[in-house]
């Protein structure tokens, strides 16, 4: 099935019924290939074939990433009682891609209470993803104890700061950041006065046609605020990145796919490992939401990403563990 | 027929006391908070702090049990009092001497708020 956009009612070059129908596929592997806010899809059957032609052309990247989040390693409640094996599940599906990913992006609520044998516990399974590298930013679960100490201790990997850090692959640069720490009464995700100064000098040199990927575990735009779904200072750290011709924020926490486009930057969350969560407003809290059994895998998830060198947009891919 | 009159009197009467004492006892603790009148529970549920406010006398200790099935945390905003993190039916104690208002706040999920009011 492919299908492109033609309905262009708000003139802002996204057809919003065009997306919805892309984004309910998405569980089932549709490619939706965002470009200059422009959707095309294809299916991700159609591509495995060899078929599709200039679809393919699109889609071959010259780097292949995979985006996991909230595996909550220590969660053991009706929601979910087994999270190690949707953890594996979903490494299970890393190892079955086509193309091995140059690493995988964990975006946080790696653990459930920050307690060392939960890192551990997701340190071991990973070693077993056909993959080089696994980068990680804290969730809130990872930074209970000592403001995030142990988190910083054990991940820091060198960062300065609250655990902040960027790095370059193949061209495209990526910034990992911390939104998790330091949350105020009645507030939401924070990124704090010294992260945003930091931010800014990291990209100030960069041309603006290097591709910028942002990963971090609370939502960069506002998705739910009743329910903490956004960061309070995200509107500053994103004015930085307003002059890149592509800009892709991967975020987690909210145990559901959703995705935003908005000029050159689109936001994308990713589903849990572990449980998922209600949509926005449909449940009175956004605690772990108990479905049948036989669906839970569909409700969770990993997302692939893929970079064609010269083109502006990612590809974004999300597949469930059914 | 007068003595049937005043059995019928007697255990209207009886009701009536019943109904009054039994109607007491569940104001007293309303007015004093449950059980032991020097002590008060908040259960946190649902992403909420019991209903948001609770009002006891000084020298209350007030304890806060995790109902839900998420880990919480109990933090004032002025730095009072902090707990360490409770997973499900994880307690935390606290007691009241000082009149004053309370405000505090889960650090996990801070949108979830509530405050102690001691009188």
């Amino acid at each position: 099935m492919s299908g492109y956009i033609v309905h262009d009612h708000n003139h802002d070059g996204i057809d919003r019924r065009g997306f919805l129908k892309c984004m309910a596929w998405a569980g089932t592997g549709l490619i939706c290939v965002v470009k200059g806010g422009i959707l095309r899809s294809y299916s991700l059957g159609q591509l495995a074939q060899g078929g599709g032609g200039k679809a393919m052309e699109n889609i071959r990247g010259e780097l292949s990433f995979v985006q996991i989040s909230d595996s909550h390693m220590g969660f053991s409640k009706p929601a979910n009682l087994d999270v190690v094996a949707t953890l594996q599940a979903a490494i299970d599906k890393i190892n079955a891609l086509q193309t091995q990913p140059a690493f995988v992006l964990h975006t946080g609520d790696i653990s459930h209470l920050s307690k060392a044998q939960e890192f551990d516990t997701v340190d071991q399974l990973l070693k077993g993803a056909r993959t080089n590298q696994v980068f990680y930013v804290p969730g809130e679960h990872d930074v209970l104890t000592d403001n995030g100490k142990y988190y910083r201790d054990r991940y820091g990997r060198g960062a300065g700061g609250g655990g902040w850090y960027s790095f370059e692959h193949r061209g495209v640069h990526f910034i990992g950041l911390v939104n998790v720490v330091n949350l105020k009464a009645g507030g939401l995700g924070t990124l704090g006065p010294d992260q945003l100064t930091w931010l800014k000098e990291d990209v100030a040199g960069l041309s603006s046609s290097t591709p910028i990927v942002v990963f971090a575990h609370i939502p960069l735009w506002s998705v739910y605020p009743d329910w903490g779904w956004a960061t309070d200072d995200s509107a500053q750290a994103l004015s930085y990145l307003k002059r890149f011709g592509s800009v892709t924020v991967l975020n987690g926490h909210i145990h559901q796919t959703m995705q935003k486009v908005e000029g050159n930057i689109t936001f994308h969350t990713a589903a849990s490992t572990a449980f998922p969560q209600p949509h926005p407003g449909e449940a009175p809290s956004p605690g772990p939401m108990k479905v049948p059994a036989e669906q839970l895998r569909n409700l969770l998830g990993l997302t692939s990403v893929h970079y064609v060198q010269g083109k502006q947009a990612l590809a974004i891919v999300d597949a469930s563990l059914a | 027929m007068k003595k049937a009159l005043c059995n019928l009197r007697r255990l209207r009467a009886v009701i009536l006391a019943l109904v009054l004492v039994s109607g007491a006892a569940a104001l007293r603790p309303a007015l004093l908070g449950a059980g032991n009148p020097s002590s008060s529970v908040v259960n946190i549920d649902n992403f909420s702090f019991g209903s948001g406010t609770l009002t006891v006398p000084a020298g209350t200790t007030v304890m806060w049990i995790n109902r839900d099935d998420v880990p919480h945390t109990v933090v004032s905003t002025d730095h009072v009092f902090a707990s360490s993190v409770l997973d499900t039916d994880d307690k935390f104690s606290y007691t009241f001497t000082k009149p004053g208002t309370y405000p505090y706040y889960c650090s996990v999920h801070p949108k979830m708020t509530a405050k102690v009011v001691v009188k």
